[in-house]
């Protein structure tokens, strides 16, 4: 087989990207066409900046789908080696005899890996763990935040103190304190896990108790349901011990995902109650109270919504956070095995060769890079359409 | 003033001690001391040799205890052998034990000794952090004037394409982590693949010598991360300014465009990107440790990665000490000095 030329791999790439092309262009004409009825999700389709962003990310979000959990767009597996392809450059043709796809499309890394297919599953292992740590993350800061901003005092005090001791830390620090295997060993991530992810919990319980406390019947369904799914989910991702032995979560991504929902909710938590501070004064705050509401359906049904848009600008910018914090820790390679195709891990290993082979080093850092960029111009956009109203 | 001051220095001391406490508790844990009883012993120690070890040097006493004698608190530990020779924490080899002072901690000046670097925690971090400071000079050289220069080009008005384009490169340069703009950087400027080798792509002699050619890319690296935010600022700050009724009122008289942005504006839009730039500091110190790795700058952020890698508790707890301090005097200055900067608060 011939080697390609530059334009030979970029058309190769293109074509390996078929299937998001296509789930691409079907998800906005479908949301271009309905975007009058899709509240600030339509809007977005208003402001070029938003589109921009939002393509960027649901390219990732498709590509990481089916090249990571369906294995479309890979074309050779992410860890086997190739003997011969040894830090070639981008569009190589395979040596004689060798099976499957006959090019590596951007090259072989110094262990002879193809850096396509590893980049394509990085994406995987970004999207499989950053929007859910940062949601956790979101529980953790806002379950926290309402009460400290809306009944103040000590509590106030007490939560808001640690919560800038978190962030007295500096993140490197924190991270080699949390992810070296002595401390894994003695189970402090999980007692961690344990502490943070029954926020998730307790955060739909008090959710729907307060909302339908007047009609039992109703919240006994939901509460049941929430408590059920919840504690299930809880026992499986915090410790491993799911009953039915569906959910289950490797020690060393669990880790990971402590650490980031740890560093990421002290920051929340100062966004929240610095919204609820603000919000508990409006007039229709203190109409729910002179209805006689209780605190939390105040906190969860009236302030809470009322704080959306800037909370929902505010996950797009911590996604992106959390991706380069998640990019930190395979640069220290901490956490995810050194195997692992994630763009931090690739990055660190591919810096040591940088000044002679690119590749596998610069792949891994634009499709970062053009992943956090996504996420902050999808931000702006859904920012200044929301401020429009 | 001052009521604020004291309390805020009050909960300063109490946010150290906490956090002190918490990585000393971390670095304690049992396996960290076997792991540090084997590199300083030996690895092929058994269990038996290494709780004797650690029994020897006072490693098994509990948390609270060594985390007083770190702090100078409680007297220093001391050890007498089956031969009646007395060696202690605070006893220095050959030192007769009753001339060795009784107390040996942070509060007497005694940081201890780093096991990776065989020297004195003090000196290490001291000659470590000077590195630094110098790193850090040059990146706010570069990243505060630049910053405020984007931020008052985009913000004086707002819409137009200078602020499109502006604000656009602002939010590129937040997207971009330092280990991805360093990796670009070096491979653009550095690698000999693309043949630009404008710059050096380690920064190793840097230390002694600083020059162009091999500080650009770290200094540059560090600069563009911070740089994107407080542009933002200064750009947010900016357009709310310009919509103030004295502008109007300015404008209105007739006075020149120019001067209404360097007399009138400009003043009063810098205020908040002053305490944006005091809050920048504990991020850049994350900056500094992820670009000294790459580029291999022996600094105060390789210290720590090199004390937390080779779990060299005193030097690590001197190194969250110093990052502690400079997280939370930086939080001071700014907001001491929003309220001198901000005349409504100064006179009320």
């Amino acid at each position: 087989m011939e080697s390609l030329t530059w334009g030979g791999i970029i058309l190769q790439i293109l074509i390996r990207f078929t299937p998001v092309w296509i789930a691409l262009i079907a998800l906005f004409a479908v949301s271009i066409s309905y975007k009058r009825k899709l509240g600030l999700y339509g809007k977005l389709f208003d402001s070029t900046i938003g589109m921009i962003g939002f393509a960027l990310v649901m390219f990732w979000v498709f590509t990481g789908f089916f090249g990571g959990a369906l294995d479309w767009i890979v074309t050779h597996d992410p860890i086997s080696v190739i003997s011969g392809m040894k830090n070639k450059a981008p569009g190589t043709a395979l040596p004689e005899g060798a099976a499957g796809y006959p090019h590596y499309l951007l090259g072989g890394d110094n262990l002879a890996r193809d850096v396509f297919s590893r980049m394509v599953k990085g994406s995987w292992e970004v999207i499989k763990i950053a929007p859910f740590a940062t949601l956790f993350a979101f529980m953790v800061g806002i379950t926290l935040g309402l009460p400290a901003g809306y009944f103040g005092g000590r509590l106030d005090t007490l939560l808001s103190f640690a919560a800038n001791l978190i962030l007295a830390f500096p993140v490197i620090l924190l991270f080699y304190l949390l992810v070296t295997p002595e401390i894994v060993a003695t189970g402090i991530p999980t007692y961690m896990a344990a502490v943070l992810f029954i926020f998730p919990v307790i955060f739909l319980c008090v959710l729907f108790n307060s909302r339908f406390h007047t009609q039992p019947d109703k919240r006994n369904v939901y509460l049941g349901i929430t408590l059920v799914v919840g504690l299930w989910f809880y026992l499986g991702i915090a410790w491993d011990a799911d009953p039915l032995g569906v959910i289950s979560v490797p020690s060393n991504i669990l880790v990971v995902f402590v650490s980031v929902v740890f560093v990421n909710s002290p920051t929340v938590f100062r966004i929240v109650r610095g919204l609820a501070l603000d919000i508990k004064t409006r007039d229709y705050v203190a109409a729910a109270q002179t209805r006689g509401e209780g605190s939390w359906y105040i906190m969860l049904w009236e302030i809470l919504p009322n704080a959306r848009g800037p909370l929902i600008v505010d996950f797009c910018l911590r996604i992106g956070y959390t991706t380069i914090l998640l990019g930190t820790l395979g640069f220290f390679g901490l956490g995810l095995s050194p195997e692992s195709p994630d763009w931090g891990s690739t990055i660190n290993e591919g810096r040591k060769l940088l000044s002679v082979y690119l590749a596998p080093a610069v792949v891994p850092s634009v499709a970062l890079l053009s992943l956090v960029l996504g996420l902050n111009l999808l931000a702006d956009g859904l920012r200044e359409e929301s401020l429009k109203d | 003033m001052g009521m604020f001051f004291l309390r805020r220095l009050g909960v300063m001391l109490l946010t150290a001690l906490c956090l002190t406490f918490i990585v000393f508790s971390l670095t304690n844990l049992y396996p960290n001391l076997e792991k540090l009883a084997k590199s300083q012993g030996n690895n092929r120690m058994t269990d038996a040799e290494v709780s004797s070890w650690l029994n020897r040097n006072g490693y098994l006493q509990p948390t609270v205890v060594k985390y007083g004698e770190w702090l100078g608190v409680l007297p220093g530990f001391t050890f007498t052998n089956d031969e009646g020779e007395i060696s202690g924490r605070c006893i220095e080899n050959g030192q007769p034990a009753e001339e060795a002072p009784r107390f040996c901690g942070v509060i007497q000046g005694d940081w201890g000794t780093s096991t990776r670097f065989r020297a004195e925690v003090s000196d290490v971090v001291s000659t470590r952090l000077s590195l630094t400071g110098k790193l850090m000079f040059f990146v706010m050289l570069v990243m505060v004037p630049c910053a405020l220069i984007i931020g008052v080009l985009a913000g004086m008005k707002e819409g137009s394409k200078t602020d499109r384009t502006l604000s656009t490169a602002s939010i590129l340069t937040t997207a971009t982590p330092e280990y991805v703009s360093g990796v670009l950087f070096i491979a653009v400027f550095a690698s000999s693949a693309v043949g630009l080798k404008w710059f050096k792509g380690t920064a190793a002699s840097a230390m002694d010598d600083a020059n162009f050619a091999n500080f650009t890319l770290p200094v540059l690296t560090i600069a563009l991360y911070g740089m994107g935010y407080i542009a933002r600022m200064t750009r947010a700050s900016m357009t709310e300014v310009m919509t103030a009724q004295y502008i109007r009122t300015a404008r209105l008289k007739g006075v020149s465009f120019k001067n209404i942005v360097m007399k009138h504006a400009l003043r009063n839009a810098l205020i908040a990107p002053f305490t944006v730039i005091m809050l920048q500091f504990p991020w850049l110190l994350n900056g500094v440790v992820i670009v000294e790795t790459l580029f291999n700058y022996k600094g105060f952020g390789w210290a720590l990665v090199e004390a937390a890698g080779n779990n060299d508790i005193e030097l690590l707890l001197g190194c969250s000490v110093v990052a502690v301090f400079v997280v939370l005097i930086t939080q001071l200055i700014s907001d001491i000095g929003y309220v001198f900067l901000n005349p409504r608060i100064r006179i009320s």
